[in-house]
């Protein structure tokens, strides 16, 4: 197999083509007890650095998710110090001003799109930054819904902004006071409740196999 | 990048398509089903489960990977182990950061404040926030608790434990409301109707989504709960064994900081295991969908206290994993692209089973395709095709970025656009059906230890249905939490920690002539190359 070339925190390494940075690392002989965690690209566990040679441009990605490449210097982020508000969701509720009453600093974004650059999602940070500024819930959910709060945007950022907490919070506000509540759930939870299916359920649950096979296999199913 | 040989074969795979959006494959009959999963499904292979030889279920059938790790030695040595110096004296005392014990820790919240939660990595680094498919709960018009059941129950081979389904099927709806409350944006419409759609084995479309990330969005609203209520944590650190007092109740748990070696005690009145699954254990040599700390800890430490277990000997095989490009090979393909309308086909573009038949079966069809040369040739093995481009016909356009925005980004960091193209597809190890066996507030057989999530065994039978996972660790971590509570005014005061279960156990070890260096829980795998393999660096001390 075709080797290349690496240099991890600066030193070389030669490395089979093909691997992902983690699976590079590791065949390098490095152990991840940080940096590594669903490796398959949910947790943002893994955020790297890295630089061509011969290039001034810093990249990012998720060393489980990325190729390594010819040439690449690179390093990973196993953590960043971050600012969290604490609030309780219960006692919330929407005014436009909410977001900056508990991340204050982001006030301080001055448009750079240096978060828009980082983000291994691809996700319009800056966008819905600025619409937290504004008080756009909606905006502020659907747009950092894909964050996987790697931190690569936070640890970029020149204002100190954390923006994958103001997403987070913009998503909790939305689910819990704006999108409209499921009808049929509450409905379904009070007949529950006050038992409906209570004797089905008993029947079920002492049916001998051959009868609930009998009854599983007769099942109706609902059409696509 | 498809290689030349495999963009022949989806040629053909596009000149089935038109004929194949008409076209649905017949579902099987039960018997013709049990035929295919005694032929083909890696459970039946002989050679693959044996008779553990020690501890409460001796003699029962255990999947060999996970036997080895059961059959093994503690890394501490109960004759000389120092319990003086407690570290932290807790009222309940959570193993596992996941969402099993993140719920079970913030239910517990409402009786006493004096918790601790310790896991492996981070919290959230863990199955759960992996999850991509959805959770069901049978909250529809149209549906029930009672129909539930009966899928459950008929997914899980009809080996589930009764009183275990009831109260999951009949929690499920509470449990999407309680989501609902914390901030998860589901999938909705307008008017706040949940978009619901069918999974594998489902007679009800039930499948509750946050698009391709419904795991994700969970995680991260209740961690973010847990972190506003303040609850103590410790994260890289993982439970190596339990403690027993003398009577055998469970009394806390012996730490390792994974960072410096440093050994710690806990001392609890009531514990809760919630480690999670067996993935990384790599059962038969398979890539594996599960996150990097899932090495079946909890088991171990479990059945070492005495704990007893069910269904070790089955494990389930995602039907589709991803078999091509082998850097993320074994990662998850969401059942919900079969849900969307993706149709499985073979070699020259033919189906071969109905999608959404139950995970065992159509995992067995698609081992029994590459077996008979139907299958399309990988780097590492075979494959067969998921036709991901007929969602967007049936679906409509921009379907797939819409409802599958995970995968569509995963696939596309690797020059394949999954709209245009079909994927490339094998089973991978996924779930762990059976566990510690629990009763429907999570107690095991030991006193002072509770069980809950996919650490646990019994609710889902031999084999769980796509979306009852999720479920069940909300439903039971949440149960777990409460009864641990409960339990607080119930259970007699500790006595002196100990190790004492450790010692039979080590003789039953010895006995049967287990070498002494074979130690376990796992904690981590090891994926360094063979000449780095040596010990951990956290397990120099012990
Ligand atoms: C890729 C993927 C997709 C899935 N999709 C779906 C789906 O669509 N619907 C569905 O219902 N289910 C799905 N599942 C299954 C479901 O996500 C899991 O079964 C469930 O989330 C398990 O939750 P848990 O809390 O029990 O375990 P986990 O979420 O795995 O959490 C266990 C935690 O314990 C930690 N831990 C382990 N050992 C120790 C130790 N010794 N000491 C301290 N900490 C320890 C682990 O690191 C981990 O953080 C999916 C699973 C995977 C892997
Ligand atoms: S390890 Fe989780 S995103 Fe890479």
């Amino acid at each position: 197999m075709k080797e290349i070339k690496i240099y991890v925190m600066g030193k070389e390494y030669l490395v089979p083509e093909g691997l992902t940075i983690m699976q590079a690392l590791e065949y390098c002989g490095f152990f991840f007890v940080r940096g590594a965690g669903c490796r398959g690209g949910f947790c943002g566990a893994c955020s790297t650095v890295y630089r061509k040679k011969d290039s001034f441009r810093l990249k990012v990605g998720l060393a489980c998710q990325t190729k390594v490449e010819e040439g690449m210097y690179l390093t990973q982020l196993p953590f960043y110090p971050a600012n969290k508000a604490i609030y309780n969701i219960e006692e919330l509720s929407y005014d436009s001003q909410i977001f900056i009453k508990y991340y204050p600093e982001i006030l301080r974004c001055i448009a750079c799109g240096s978060c828009n650059r980082v983000c291994p999602q691809d996700l319009k940070v800056m966008e819905y930054i600025n619409a937290a500024i504004r008080g756009d819930v909606k905006k502020v959910a659907e747009f950092s819904f894909d964050c996987i709060m790697c931190g690569l945007c936070a640890s970029r950022c020149p204002a100190e902004i954390v923006q994958y907490y103001v997403g987070l919070l913009g998503r909790r506000i939305y689910g819990r006071l704006i999108q409209k509540k499921a009808k049929d759930l509450e409905k379904k939870i009070k007949e529950i409740e006050e038992g409906k299916f209570e004797k089905e359920l008993e029947e079920l649950m002492k049916m001998s196999i051959e009868k609930l096979k009998e009854l599983y296999e007769k099942r109706e199913i609902e059409a696509e | 990048m498809y290689l030349d040989y495999m963009k022949e074969s989806i040629k053909k795979v596009e000149a089935t398509r038109e004929k194949r959006i008409k076209e649905t494959f017949p579902k099987l009959k039960a018997e013709e089903k049990q035929e295919l999963l005694k032929n083909y499904h890696p459970d039946y292979k002989a050679g693959t489960v044996r008779e553990i030889k020690v501890g409460v279920n001796k003699g029962d059938l255990v999947v060999n990977e996970i036997a080895d790790i059961l059959e093994s030695y503690s890394y501490l040595n109960p004759e000389n182990f120092k319990y003086e110096n407690v570290d932290y004296d807790v009222d309940v005392l959570i193993i596992g950061g996941g969402g099993a014990g993140v719920s079970a820790a913030l239910s517990a919240f409402e009786y006493t404040k004096n918790i601790l939660l310790v896991t492996k990595l981070r919290i959230g680094d863990a199955n759960t926030i992996m999850a991509q498919g959805g959770i069901q709960a049978a909250d529809k018009e149209n549906d029930s608790p009672a129909i539930h059941y009966l899928d459950v129950m008929g997914g899980g081979g009809y080996k589930n434990i009764p009183k275990l389904v009831y109260t999951l099927v009949n929690e499920g709806p509470k449990i999407i409301k309680w989501l609902e409350e914390l901030g998860v944006m589901f999938d909705k419409k307008e008017d706040g109707t949940m978009i619901t759609i069918h999974g594998g084995g489902t007679s009800r479309k039930r499948m509750h989504t946050c698009k391709d990330y419904t795991g994700m969005e969970i995680m991260r609203v209740i961690r973010d709960d847990f972190f506003n209520k303040r609850i103590n944590y410790l994260e890289f650190t993982c439970a190596i064994e339990l403690l027993t007092d003398e009577d055998g109740k469970c009394c806390g748990a012996v730490l390792l900081n994974l960072e410096n070696g440093k050994i710690l005690i806990v001392k609890s009145k009531v514990t809760i295991l919630a480690t999670g699954g067996a993935g990384r254990l790599h059962v038969q040599g398979f890539p594996t969908s599960n996150h990097y700390g899932a090495t079946a800890d909890g088991l171990v430490l479990g059945y070492r206290a005495g704990a007893k277990f069910v269904y070790l000997d089955t494990i389930q095989y995602h039907p589709t994993g991803v078999a091509f490009p082998e850097q993320i090979l074994g990662q998850l393909i969401t059942e919900k692209v079969r849900s969307l309308g993706a149709q499985l086909v073979n070699c020259d573009g033919e189906q071969f089973i109905y999608p959404l038949e139950t995970r065992d079966v159509v995992a067995s069809a698609i081992i029994r395709e590459c077996i008979k040369g139907k299958g399309i040739k990988t780097l590492s093995g075979y494959g067969v095709w998921l036709d991901t481009p007929l969602i967007e016909i049936l679906k409509g356009e921009g379907t797939i970025e819409k409802e599958l925005p995970a995968m569509f980004r995963q696939f596309l960091r690797f020059g394949i656009d999954i709209r245009k193209e079909p994927v490339l597809t094998y089973p991978t190890q996924h779930y762990q059906n059976g566990g510690i066996l629990i009763n429907e507030n999570c107690e095991t057989n030991v006193f002072g230890l509770l069980a809950c999530g996919e650490v646990s065994g019994g609710v889902h039978g031999r084999n769980r249905l796509m979306g009852n996972s999720l479920l069940d660790i909300l439903v039971f971590g949440k149960r777990a939490g409460k009864r641990a509570g409960e339990l607080l005014r119930e259970l007699p005061p500790i006595k002196k920690l100990t190790l004492n279960h450790l010692i039979t156990y080590h003789k039953e070890l010895k006995e049967i002539g287990i070498d002494e260096n074979r130690k376990s829980p796992k904690i981590l795998p090891d994926y360094r190359k063979g000449e780095f393999q040596k010990k951990l660096p956290f397990l120099i001390n012990l």
